[in-house]
Order: C-alpha cells, then structure tokens, then sequence
C-alpha cells in the first residue's frame, strides 16, 4: 500500500461515525476480561509450585500472551502505520540484545568456575 | 506569544502516515522499552548470579505481598479499559462519557498507588530497606520506576480531564488525538507492570 492510500485508509478511519466505532467496543470487552483471566491463571499456576524453569518459562509464555493483548487491541498495533511497526521491530531486536548479554555472561561465568574457560 | 502552529498534530503526515505526536510518543516507549529492559536484564544477572534467590532464603511469594499485587494487576488492567473507553468516548463525540471514564482511570491510579504504599510501609515497618539485601534493592527500584510512571500518567491524564479538555470545543479531533496518546503511555504502563508481577512476585 502507498503511503498515500494508507493515509486516506487512516483517515477513513478516523471519521468512522460513532454508530461505526460501537464494534470496536466489544474487542476491548473481551480482552479485558482475557487479561483478568490469564492473571488468575498466572497465580494459579505459581500456587503449583512448579520446578523453578518450567514456572519461568509458563509464567513469561502467559506474560507474553497479555502483553500481547494489550498492545495489538489497547494499543491498536493490528492496524498500526508501517512505520511505527518498524520503530517497534528496531526496539524489541535491541531488548532481546540486552536480555540475552546476561546469559551470555552467567555461560561465560560458569565456564571459567567449573575450569572450562580460557 | 509565538503564532506558530506546529504542523501535522491532526492530519497524518505524507511521510510517516500518521500524526506527529503519535508518532513521537511511540518512539518515547521505544525509548522506555530499553529503560525497563537494562533493569530487567540487571535483575536476571543478580539473580542468576546469587546463590540463592531471595538471598534470605525462602520464596518470593513468601517474603512479598501476593494477594495485594494480584489485586493491583487487576486495578491496572482495569484501568486500561476505562482508558480505551474513555478514548473510545471521543472517537464517539460523547465528552461526558470521555470525563467519566478518564476520572474512574485516575480513581483507579491512585487505588493502585495507595496499594503500594501500604506494601512499602509494611517492609520498612521490617527493616527491608533497598539497603537490606539484592532482592530489594531491585524489587524497590523496579517497583518504585513503575510507581512514578504511575505518577506521572496520573499528571497527564488529570490535566486532559480537566484544563486540556478545552480544546474539545475548538479542535476535537486534536484532543481526541491527545487522549490516544496518553492511552498509548497509559497501557505501556500496565505492559511492564504485566512482566514485574511474575517476575519479582512469584518465581
């Protein structure tokens, strides 16, 4: 799509009339009531006392999925500009670097412990 | 006073396709994206690097307040609906409505903040300081960065409910404009409460 047949989509859009935009209501209703839900299910599950990796791993898996929820309905990323999904794609490549730095360091850390390193 | 109109607040701008401002604000939750992420990445090292997490022993759910976290993970989430809703509000030419919602959002910020506070009293009433040990040092940091973003949503948001909500009568769609954008932050907010929740409260 052009940028400028994205822009007359975006204004379409954005002079939808009231009747029009009452649909939208009902996605924000659902995800509410999603989030809430996955959040029991989030304390549910730490009530489990799961082994600590797989309570990692379940805990994020269900973050992510609200995380999820929020920004593609709340935030309204499904429709979003290219642009800022780009902006977005940037930051997340950058944060999975910064995340990742650490355990690079704790493998490194426990090379050197265990006599395996340089 | 200057008479200058800062381009393209309403109308998309040909290049980027959106408006400025929407634009800007994203890329300030980029920005914020990476502030949360050195943290978190800081709290995976100290954690991974401690022999034993909470240092103290025991779990974090035993030593922090689960009950009273959980019930503020779901103010906040109930806080952005009320959000979109009042967003929604605008994009429905209803102005009381959009009062309505913006004021039980701000009702809930201060719910949640209330919260915390009795939560950080009842750990200074032990003793557990930042100072104390790693687990609260990034505990109160975390929490405490999220608390101000709390602050200032509250900031913004007040002031669209009150004195900003004046550009309703001359130029709606530009404070339908505002009001999306504040949204935006608004759910960045409950984004990284969403990640601090399990993180330091339950594994």
């Amino acid at each position: 799509m052009s940028v400028h047949s994205e822009i007359e989509a975006q204004q379409h859009e954005a002079h939808e009339s009231p009747e029009e935009f009452k649909k939208h209501l009902r996605s924000y209703y659902v995800v509410f009531v999603a989030l809430l839900c996955l959040t029991a299910i989030t304390v549910g599950v730490a009530e489990l006392k799961l082994e600590r990796p797989v309570a990692i791993t379940v805990a994020l898996i269900i973050a992510s999925i609200k995380a999820g929820l929020v920004a593609s309905v709340f935030m309204h990323l499904l429709s979003e500009k290219k642009v800022i999904i780009a902006v977005l794609a940037l930051t997340v490549a950058f944060f999975a670097l910064v995340m990742i730095l650490p355990s690079v360091t704790v493998y490194e850390h426990h090379r050197v412990i265990t006599g395996m390193g340089p | 006073m200057s008479d200058t109109v800062i381009p393209y607040m309403v109308k998309p701008h040909p290049v980027t396709g959106i408006p400025n401002g929407k634009f800007a604000i994203w890329l300030f939750l980029a920005s914020e994206v990476m502030l949360f992420g050195a943290l978190f990445s800081s709290y995976v090292l100290i954690r991974t690097g401690a022999p034993h997490w909470p240092p103290e022993g025991g779990l974090s759910s035993e030593i922090l307040d689960v009950p009273k976290a959980t019930f503020n993970t779901a103010v906040l989430i109930t806080s952005s609906i009320t959000m979109v809703l009042a967003w929604a509000s605008c994009k429905m030419k209803n102005l009381p409505k959009f009062k309505m919602w913006m004021a039980i959002t701000i009702a809930l910020s201060f719910v949640f903040l209330v919260v915390k506070y009795f939560e950080y009293a009842h750990k200074f009433e032990l003793g557990h300081t930042p100072a104390h040990d790693n687990f609260y040092a990034i505990y109160f940091t975390m929490t405490g960065l999220h608390g101000v973003h709390i602050i200032g949503g509250i900031i913004v948001n007040f002031y669209l409910l009150t004195f900003g909500s004046k550009l309703w009568k001359t130029d709606p769609e530009h404070f339908t404009n505002r009001v999306e954008n504040a949204g935006l932050y608004w759910h960045f907010v409950d984004l990284v409460w969403i990640f601090l929740f399990p993180s330091l409260y339950l594994l």
